[in-house]
């Protein structure tokens, strides 16, 4: 299978992205508006001869991710917030026993059952850990098809490096959004050696996966793996995309859908001559807290643009240290900011 | 005349089994059932094949003990976990190891499901009525009237309802091939529970489908009893609600 150019909505691309990135297995269950996710690889992966299982509860679909993990295959499942708040336990017990796998979280509005339009506030579960224990994902946010394709096949080899589960960060938007996008050829994955995964114990000591460390002393030792681990993270893996930032005296922060409508804003202001540009993560953790006080060095104030109460908003308040006016503009429920209201704030910056 | 003495091993432990000394109570039921597991093992030639599940409970350091590759599942999930670890290796055997509250409670939705779909694993379901590790509260297999720590005037059944059998509603799946109750109040009983185990693993080496072997068993210490009392209690009340038998064994179970 070559690299191909083709308009593909999001959801279905995510799961093609999966395919030729050589993923092996995918449990999912239900839920709007990732669904097609699940449709997409109830056909693909049969037809492929890999493993495809409708779990029976998101508890469930993590937990066989979990199994499959364990016996070395590369794993992946996806769901939308309120799925993703049950995987969280889970997701946990992944990040204790050193396996990779990819979960993608399609966010819709909440809290509760809320709506099934796109949103961003799972921010906070998705990248402070969620779960429980000291665990910090890597978490991937595409503002694109393309973006989402490309970040959703790194997220494989990511897991992969550093054992631990790589979370994507899309949303309704990314989701149902359709898009040219050029899809990689079919990949046959270069894998470090896992001499850690379940296959039965053949000419070897067997292997035991567990996340109880009963000794207390043994249990601080797998933190400080942990943490050794996040560290080398926190220091290789900061990744981020600045957009009309030079000689800005305003910056807009955004991610991932935000990130998208925000580029036109102060493409906007731009042609009106305000100086704004726009720092976009795509790593929301590690969160590139370096790299937005660097871009933000000349800049007299900030904004930040989100689908929530404001949750990135601390991350970028620790990144700048209270040495800048932040002010926030932020859409909640399910309604997605539209250019206009976002260009308006900037105007509000710029006053 | 010259004695010639010649020795014949007649006993010893099972491969399967790890050398190393286990956390269980005196008189517990769960060292007698490891023992079968591994001996089922070593006879089906599966060592380096085998893959098991440990729960949350009692037995949630069952990995020491068998000398095979384990995993540990959260709480309820070894089913799922299970599920994960078969299907992307399909020519292994796979088996969860699960207490009452694991499957009965927080876990009855996997493994109902696990069941339905007819995974190729197995699991072997220790019924002691009662939550050991947590220190003896109600278990879902707690029988009516009996005292725990969270039900100290005894289950009452229109408080807390009633407790669930499991094989009989296992059996009324399609996926499940072969579920079966057994006990291990005597030697009898542990000879009729150790075939029932090499059944299960062959009904899963065969494909047939889902497999789950019940072991009414006991717990002298949350029970405040001696080893010796609590088997005369299993035998005139547990196995008075949950009977001995065959509750499902599929076409094809019987060839093996």
């Amino acid at each position: 299978m070559t690299e191909i150019r083709v308009l593909m909505k999001g959801n279905e691309a995510i799961a093609e992205a999966a395919v030729r990135a050589g993923c092996q297995a995918y449990f999912g269950y239900p839920i709007t508006p990732q669904s097609e996710v699940l449709e997409y690889m109830s056909r693909r992966m049969v037809e492929l001869g890999r493993v495809f299982v409708q779990a029976e509860s998101e508890l469930a679909a993590i937990n066989m991710v979990y199994g499959a993990a364990c016996a070395g295959a590369r794993v992946m499942t996806s769901t939308s917030s309120p799925g993703f708040s049950l995987m969280q336990e889970g997701i946990s017990y992944i990040a204790a026993s050193l396996v990779p796998c990819v979960v993608v979280n399609v966010m819709r509005g909440g809290p509760g059952l809320g709506n099934i339009q796109p949103s961003q506030a799972d921010y906070f579960q998705m990248t402070k850990g969620g779960g429980h224990g000291d665990y910090s994902p890597i978490v991937l946010a595409p503002s694109t098809v393309q973006e989402t394709v490309d970040l959703v096949m790194e997220a494989f080899d990511l897991a992969d490096k550093y054992r631990q589960p790589v979370l994507v960060i899309a949303d309704g938007l990314i989701g149902q959004i359709m898009e040219p996008v050029t899809l990689p050829e079919m990949r046959e994955p270069q894998r470090p050696p896992r001499p850690w995964a379940l296959t039965g114990a053949k000419g070897r000591k067997k292997n035991i996966i567990t996340s109880l460390f009963l000794n207390a002393p043994e249990l601080e030792a797998l933190n400080h793996r942990l943490q050794a681990i996040y560290r080398e993270i926190r220091e290789k893996e900061r990744r981020w995309a600045t957009f009309m930032m030079e000689g800005a005296e305003y910056a807009v922060v955004a991610y991932g859908t935000s990130g998208r409508i925000c580029e036109t804003a102060v493409r906007w202001a731009r042609a009106q001559g305000i100086a704004v540009g726009l720092f976009r993560p795509i790593t929301v953790s590690p969160f590139p807290y370096p790299e937005l006080w660097e871009a933000c060095r000349d800049v007299r104030k900030v904004l930040v643009v989100e689908m929530s109460a404001g949750q990135m908003l601390e991350d970028v308040r620790l990144a700048l240290k209270d040495g800048l006016p932040i002010s926030f503009f932020g859409k909640m429920g399910g309604i997605v900011p539209l250019p206009e209201e976002v260009y308006e704030a900037i105007r509000g910056l710029a006053a | 005349m010259t004695q010639k003495s010649e020795e014949k091993v007649v006993f010893s432990r099972p491969k399967a089994l790890s050398d190393v000394v286990t956390h269980y109570c005196p008189g517990c039921f769960h060292g007698i059932v490891h023992r079968l597991i591994a001996e089922a093992i070593d006879e089906l030639g599966i060592q380096d094949r085998t893959i098991g599940i440990a729960p949350v409970g009692c037995s949630v350091l069952a990995y020491y003990y068998f000398d095979v590759d384990f995993a540990e599942a959260a709480h309820g999930r070894a089913p799922a976990m299970a599920t994960g670890l078969k299907r992307v290796q399909p020519d292994k055997v796979v088996f969860t190891y699960q207490g009452d509250g694991d499957l009965a409670a927080i876990g009855t939705n996997e493994l109902i499901h696990a069941a339905t779909r007819g995974e190729l694993i197995t699991t072997f379901f220790i019924n002691n009525a009662i939550y050991g590790m947590t220190g003896g509260q109600m278990a879902p297999t707690t029988l009516p009237g009996q005292v725990t720590t969270s039900t100290p005037f005894g289950r009452d059944v229109k408080l807390a309802g009633y407790p669930v059998r499991v094989c009989e509603l296992v059996s009324t799946l399609s996926g499940a091939a072969y579920v079966v109750r057994r006990t291990a109040i005597n030697p009898k009983e542990i000879r009729r529970l150790k075939r029932a185990i090499v059944t299960a693993f062959k009904v899963q080496m065969a494909g047939l489908g889902y497999s789950l072997v019940e072991v009414v068993s006991n717990c002298p210490t949350n029970w405040g009893m001696t080893p010796v009392e609590s088997l005369k209690w299993v035998e005139e009340n547990m196995l008075a609600y949950y009977p001995l038998g065959d509750y499902k064994v599929a076409e094809g179970v019987k060839d093996l």
